[in-house]
This record gives C-alpha cells, structure tokens and sequence, in this order.
C-alpha cells in the first residue's frame, strides 16, 4: 500500500542557521520583474492577508478571494488569547530553541523539526511587524510590552491584546492588504467561493471560483495558487469555528492531487462553554489565558447536585493541580481535555447535563482583585454571561472540552509547497508545525510567520524559476473542463429534491465524527464510523432539499457544497485515525495508553507523518514522511 | 415560548421588498436569536420555501458579519450585544419581532436581511493603515507606548465594521466607523507617520460613498454593539482641522 517516501525537501546543515542561510540560495525577483507575475490567494485570514500584502509589497499582482464580504469576517478574527514569541523580555529564560522545543514537545514529536525551529525563529520579527502596523497589544506601565502565559509552558512570552488579540492581528494584516488594494496591486474578490484547482501541464495554473451573489462559475488563471483557508473543525458540526468555515478548497485540492496530512490530528479546546440543547448552532471558546487565573475542579463525589458555593473546599477535586503539580491548570490542551472527559464519564460532571467541569476564579479575585479580572478578561465573562446567563464573577464557569483546531491539513515541504506543484499553503491549512497537539497561542504566530515571512521567500524562488503567463489562459481545455465539471456538480446537488435541510444531515455527520474521531478513539469506533459515513453520504445524495435557483444568492447550496467534502473528509480522518495504532498528542486511541491513563506513543512505527492521496471509489493511499530528530530527545511528554 | 415574526422579504437590490409574517411555537428561550431563525429556516427548506437569508459567521459578536434591524434598533434591544449574541430570552411569550435590513444608501440590501457594506472596505483602504513594509521596521520594545495611550487606541481599535452607527444614524452617516480608525492609529506613535494625509483621504473617501454628515447626536455609539465612543468623532475632527490648516487640502494619492 505504501509507495514511496516523501521528502520535506528542507536544506541540509545546522538547525540555527539553516533558515537565514537558505534565503540567501532563494532566487529574488525585482519589483519590475515581479510585476510579470499573477498571485492568486485564497482565504484573507492572517495567513491569506499577510501574504498578499507581503507580495503585492514585492511588486507581485495578487488576486485574493474569500466567501467572505470583507477580509475582515475571516475567522482568524475571533482568536481570543494570545500570540507567541521568542523576546525573552520577561528576562525568564526563553529563547528561540526553548520555544522551538515547547512546541516539539508540545506537539507530542510528531512534527517537523526544520519548520518548527523556522517558526519559532520567525516568532519575534511578527512581533515587530505588528507594532510597527499599530496593533494596540497590551503594554505595561513602563509602556513596554505585557506577556501572559499559555499551557504546555513554564515561561512567559504571550503578546495579548485583552481577550482579542486575534481581532487586532487580522485588522493590523487587513490594513497591510488594504493599503496595497489602493495601490491596485491587490484585486480582491468577496464573496467568492473555490471549488477547483486547475492544472496544466502539471502545474497548479489556476482556479474555479462560484460568484455567492450571482452564482456565476467562473475560471481565473495565475502563476501561482496559495491556499491560506483554514481549518475543518466543522466537520463535527458543533465546534468553536465559525459557521461558515470549512474544508472545501483544501478538499477540491486533495482531489486533484494534493496530499492530506494527519486528517485525524484535530484539536479539543479544554475550556468551551457546554453544549446546552439541540438547536445549538456552534460552540464558543473561553481562551485558554483564563486558565493562568481560573482553577479547574469537579466535586469528589459523583452525582453531586449542590451548588458550587455550597461545596467546601475539602470536598472539591482540583484535579489538574492535583495530577500535575508542575504545571497544574496550565497542562496543555490535549492533556486538559481528556482529564475532563474522565472526570465526567466518571459521574463527577457538572451541570444540568453532566459533561461540565467549573472553571473557578473565586481565589484569584480574592487576591488579585475583581478590577484586576475585569482588566485582563473582561470581554470574555461578559461573552459567558451573555451565553449563559450566570456571572462568572460570582460564580464560577462550567466549561467543556470542544473542537478548535485542526492540526492535520494539506501536506507541504519545507518550502509550503502541496505535492501539486505551484500550489502552495499555509496558516492552519496545512498540516506543518504543530504535529499531534498544538499549544495555545501558535495559531496566530504560524498563520502570521507563513504569510509575512516565509511564503514570500519561497513563493518568490518558485516564480522565478517560471516563465510568467502574462495572459488569461482561461479558454483552455483544462479551465473549460473544470467549468463544465463544477456546474455538473451543482446541477446534481440542486435536482436531489428531498426532505432533509443540509444542516440536518451535517449534524447527523457530525454526531458520528464525535463520537468515535473525537476526544478518544478505539478500534471498533473508527470501524462503526466507517460503516455509518457512507450511509450519511447515501442519504446526503438522495434526501437533501435546496430551494431556490442556484443562479442567485443561495445559502443552503452554499452549505450543500461544503457538507459534500465534510462527508468524504470525515471518512479519511477515520481510515487516518485506525491506521496510527499509537496514541499521541491530541490522537488518543483508547487501545494505546499507560498506566497512568497517558497517551503511549510508539515511535519505533508511527514517527512518521500519514500523508494521504485521494483514490476515487476506494481507500485512500498512504504515502509516509519519517520524521528525524536530531536536536532533540525524544521522550515522553510529562507535565508532572 | 411562542413567537410572531414579520421579516423583511426582498429578493434582490432591484426588487421590491416587504413584510412577510412567521409564526414559531415551542422556542427555548435559552437558544441565541439566529438559532431560531435558523430554525425558521429549517422549516422552510423543508417546505421548500425559500429561506430567510442573513449574514452571520463566528457567533461570538467579533467578526461583525451579522446584523439587522430588530424593532427598529441595529441588532436589538440589548446594549452593547450583536445580534448572534442575543438571546431569545431577552423577548416575550407572543411578542411580535420585526426583522428589516440595516437601511442606508451605501448599504444595498443584497437579499432579505443581507446588505453590502463593501464601501467601508473602500473607507479603510484611502488611508487606514500604517505604511509598513513587511520586515522594514524596528524591535518591537524600541518605542514605548504609555499603557494609557495604548489601551484607548485598543477602545478604538476594538471596532467590528458592523455598520450598526450607520443604521442608527438619521443621516446614515459613518463618521463613528471613520473616526474609531483614525483614532486608534493617530493615538500611536507609530500612526503618526501618515497621520494627515489618512483623516483627509479617509474624510474625502467616506463623503464620495454617500454616507450622510455627522450632526453628534450619538445614535451611532449608543447602539454600537462594541460601544465604540463619541469621542473618536471628535479627535477626527479635530485632526481634520488640523490636516486642513497644515495645507493638505489636496487628496494626497
């Protein structure tokens, strides 16, 4: 089954110097010359903003298109906690190679040391870049800047801008693009969907685009295509993304060529706010900072009823302080959520339902003062107090693990390169720096560190080794086929006439997706999936309803097209999720763990990334990336 | 609880629109307002009636995709909430909800409760940014920034884009939207930079796009869902008088 190894095609040579020292081989383009070129980009959250003001700066014409209306909506938008970076200005012993080997370890050693030391490298100049566009980040007294601490870390190096720091990156990368969207070297496309690739000569030449006000095809040709569009938490239905978020472009990607990397890798955010009835839309995320003040705690004995205030404190298990006495509340993600899913499945869950814990701040504003939470937090109880109408200041939180992230995604070399080539991605869309669980705020620094300071390096390297188009090559036969195969594709979705609304079908998706490549995973788990995700596509196909025309504004069309690749995703993070017969990082198959309830890695077969090639009407073909790690130890994580 | 619905219904910029009535039983008062329209339009499609079509993405009131009219106010009766975040439990057993699009001339409504607010992306692009090339600038910690300085720029910056000052404003004026921008960059150091040419072009660009003048009533900051403040319009103006005396009257392109 496996054919051939893949190659992260990172330069040889020392781990510190590597990156700077490859730059200098990378051929440069001037900005006359770059003028030659055209760049399409997809997605304009800060992977997708960053680039295409970064390349426009560079003299590049880049066209960006989003389904959004404005690069503002972009997810990257609500990204509450932090960013992370290397500065050591809290004097706390961090450094590049301590960042670096967080997020190695972090990851569970199952990511790639090259990208992952670039990253941490790159880490401080974002930081420098942010300011200098003016993002408000949170400043001390002196009138330096402020850090916080994440999970999975003893030291201190999160920039934060209260509880929004992702709103004030992506607005700090959107005025970056904008600015160049006045200087008409950036032309950008709202309300644009992708649904193909298009290739020629066995490049990436271009793609196929759905107008969302008009439903227009549409097929557009360029040098080069960049996917920046996300993550897929959406596939579980419920989970902290935003509603429209989703895997399609990635997914019409995989389908021409581009392989999937670690699909079943996906992240559950240990502090969400509960699930509360069926009508439930999406889940919101309580950012993991609050963990650096709040104390995670169930009561000792099962099926207690009482009130929380009503409970002494003898009688209260602070599990995480108790377990991990290191690093107590701020174990990482993937340790922390599987802890609370033990104490529920126990019977101590909290709540009308029983899968909550409390998150509890009573001691920190004892000591720390209720203006002083109010400062460092304030949007964010207000947000909990809205949801759910309780106080957070007065008593404590219930919260619950839930899907944030997706650390699987297209796989790409060193230089974000997919195996397509001159198809490229980046941000949370491929699958490269985070490995089995990534620590909390790297989202934003990896989406950041790709599109200000990667991308255009070896996106630039990849162009000048290209004779540039420099004309619409759309009348050719592989832009008119791939036309004529999306609008066939509509045309079936549209006569399916059924009785089910597509958000029916995408919950009933999800439910299974939870249920067994969810939070743990066993054997005959991942084997049901499989058996129960044909079925949910079977009934997709024949019982979906979408009124309306598709040659107008149509939304459920719209969710139609993304549920249809949700569903064979689905499957592929199942088939990923049953071959990887080890637990690590967020990957826990109930079959693999130690005496301790730990996730037991087996590095002598699995140190590998799964890399996956789309086969129609079979199973999906595994290609393997041995992971090598020669600046590290490998050892199992412990957070004692 | 039950519920009585009239919903602005248009079918496109070019077509008329009007009030069409729904009614909802058995509504968990619990649930946010938009899972209740989206369980309006669950029954809908199943009906196979065309259903109500809204903006909205993160639910979590950050993105500012969503928003209408609900009774007459931008995103409803609760203070500083957007729509996604408001509840069913703000409303009564039988109580009657007129939804209607955000209505002003530079927002067309694209369908239903939808409109386009790509002007406001026109606004940000004459001038709200600070002209940094990427990797052209200094360490992060070079320049301080007084903590007071910074966390008011953040009040400013902390705007969505939503358009609620626009709809609550009698002039359908987007000075509050401006002024929030310029603020936030001119409160810093670094904004200083394109300080004037930015208020002038971005004053100049917001009057082409067919917003109405700003006469301070401040309808736009009472019903801003981020309660951007009043005194952002102000510090614009007071810039701008300071950009105009200097001589740069000219947009600077």
């Amino acid at each position: 089954m496996i054919k051939e190894n893949l190659y992260s095609k990172a330069p040889q040579g020392d781990l510190y110097t590597k990156w700077e020292e490859y730059k200098k081989t990378l051929k440069k383009l001037s900005v006359e010359e770059a003028d030659q070129y055209k760049v399409i980009i997809i997605g304009t959250g800060l992977a997708g903003a960053s680039a295409a003001a970064t390349m426009a700066e560079h003299g590049f014409n880049v066209h960006a298109f989003s389904f959004h209306e404005s690069p503002r909506r972009a997810h990257s938008i609500a990204a509450q906690g932090g960013i992370n970076a290397a500065k050591n200005y809290k004097n706390d012993g961090d450094s590049v190679m301590r960042l670096f080997y967080d997020t190695i370890k972090g990851g569970d050693f199952r990511s790639r040391e090259d990208n992952v030391y670039r990253l941490a490298e790159i880490s401080k100049n974002i930081i420098d870049q942010c300011v200098a566009q003016g993002v408000p980040f949170a400043r001390e007294y002196g009138g330096l800047l402020d850090n916080r601490s994440f999970g999975g870390v003893q030291v201190s190096r999160t920039f934060y801008a209260r509880g929004q720091t992702g709103q004030q990156l992506l607005l700090g990368a959107y005025s970056a693009l904008s600015r160049q969207t006045e200087k008409k070297k950036v032309k950008f496309y709202p309300r644009h969907d992708m649904l193909d690739v298009v290739i020629k000569d066995g490049k990436a030449k271009g793609i196929i685009t759905r107008n969302l006000l008009n439903g227009e095809i549409k097929a557009h040709s360029a040098d080069i295509v960049i996917l920046a569009t996300g993550g897929y938490s959406n596939v579980y239905y419920l989970s902290t993304n935003a509603m429209a978020s989703n895997v399609t472009a990635n997914w019409r990607a995989h389908r021409k060529g581009a392989l999937f990397a670690n699909p079943s890798f996906t992240q559950i955010h240990p502090t969400c706010i509960p699930v509360k009835n069926d009508f439930q839309s999406k889940l919101t995320l309580m950012s993991e900072s609050l963990r650096n003040d709040g104390r995670v705690w169930v009561p000792k004995e099962k099926n207690d009823t009482r009130k929380p205030i009503d409970i002494p404190e003898e009688e209260r298990d602070y599990y995480l302080e108790r377990i991990y006495p290191a690093f107590g509340n701020l174990v990482p993600r993937d340790v922390a959520s599987r802890r609370a899913k033990e104490v529920c499945d126990e019977g101590r869950g909290i709540g009308p339902t029983g899968f909550a814990v409390y998150l509890d701040f009573k001691r920190a504003i004892k000591e720390k003062g209720e203006d002083f939470i109010r400062e460092k937090y304030g949007n964010l109880f207000d947000m909990y107090q809205n949801i759910t109408d309780e106080n957070p200041y007065q008593t404590p939180m219930k919260i619950y693990p839930a899907v944030h992230y997706t650390m699987g995604g297209l796989w790409v070399d060193y230089n974000l390169m997919t195996t397509v080539t001159g198809l490229f991605s980046i941000g949370e869309s491929n699958f490269s720096d985070h490995g089995a669980n990534r620590l909390g705020a790297s989202a934003l620094m990896q989406g950041l560190a790709d599109g200000y300071f990667v991308i255009p390096h070896t996106a630039m390297d990849y162009l000048a080794k290209e004779k540039p188009l420099q004309k619409d090559i759309t009348e050719e036969k592989e832009f008119v086929d791939a036309i004529a195969k999306t609008e066939q594709e509509i045309e079936k979705l549209m006569s399916i006439d059924g009785e089910y609304a597509v958000d029916e079908v995408h919950r009933e998706l999800g439910k299974v997706v939870w249920d067994n490549v969810g939070m743990a995973r066993n054997e005959v788990g991942l084997k049901s999936a499989l058996k129960e995700i044909p079925k949910i596509k079977d009934k997709f196909w024949k019982e979906i309803s979408i009124p309306g025309s598709d040659k107008d504004i149509n939304q459920e069309l719209e969710k139609a097209l993304r549920i249809k690749d949700f569903i064979e995703l689905a499957e592929l993070m199942a088939f990923d999720a049953l071959d990887r017969e080890e637990s690590c990082g967020a990957h826990f198959r109930e079959e693999y763990q130690t005496e301790e309830n730990e996730a037991e890695r087996n590095d002598k077969d699995y140190k590998y990334v799964a890399a996956w090639k789309y086969c129609k009407n079979g199973k999906p073909e595994l290609f393997k990336e041995e992971l090598k790690y020669d600046n590290v130890k490998l050892k199992t994580r412990s957070y004692k | 609880m039950n519920i009585n619905l009239k919903i602005w219904r248009q079918k496109g910029v070019k077509e008329d629109g009007k009030l069409h009535n729904y009614r909802l039983e058995n509504v968990d008062p619990n649930i946010s307002f938009l899972e209740m329209l989206d369980i309006l339009n669950i029954n809908l499609v199943k009906e196979k009636r065309d259903p109500v079509a809204f903006d909205h993405d993160c639910r979590e009131g950050i993105c500012g995709s969503c928003g209408f009219m609900i009774n007459g106010r931008p995103h409803g009766p609760q203070r500083a909430t957007t729509v996604c975040q408001l509840h069913m439990r703000s409303f009564k057993n039988e109580d009657t909800i007129i939804l209607e699009p955000f209505r002003a001339e530079a927002f067309p409504v694209i369908k239903d409760l939808s409109v386009n607010r790509q002007v406001f992306d026109k606004i940000i692009s004459s001038g709200g940014y600070i002209s940094a090339n990427t990797g052209e600038v200094p360490e992060a910690n070079e320049t301080k920034i007084e903590k007071k300085y910074a966390d008011e720029a953040f009040l400013s910056s902390a705007c969505i884009g939503c358009g609620a000052c626009v709809a609550a404003c009698k002039n359908s004026s987007a000075m509050l939207f401006t002024s929030a921008k310029v603020s936030h960059l001119s409160l810093l150091p670094q904004g200083a930079k394109d300080k004037d040419a930015r208020v002038i072009n971005m004053v100049a660009t917001m009057d082409e796009m067919g917003f109405g003048s700003c006469t301070n009533t401040g309808a736009c900051s009472a019903e801003c869902p981020k309660e951007i403040s009043q005194e952002n319009i102000s510090r614009l103006n007071q810039d701008f008088i300071k950009s105009s005396l200097m001589g740069i009257l000219k947009r600077n392109k």
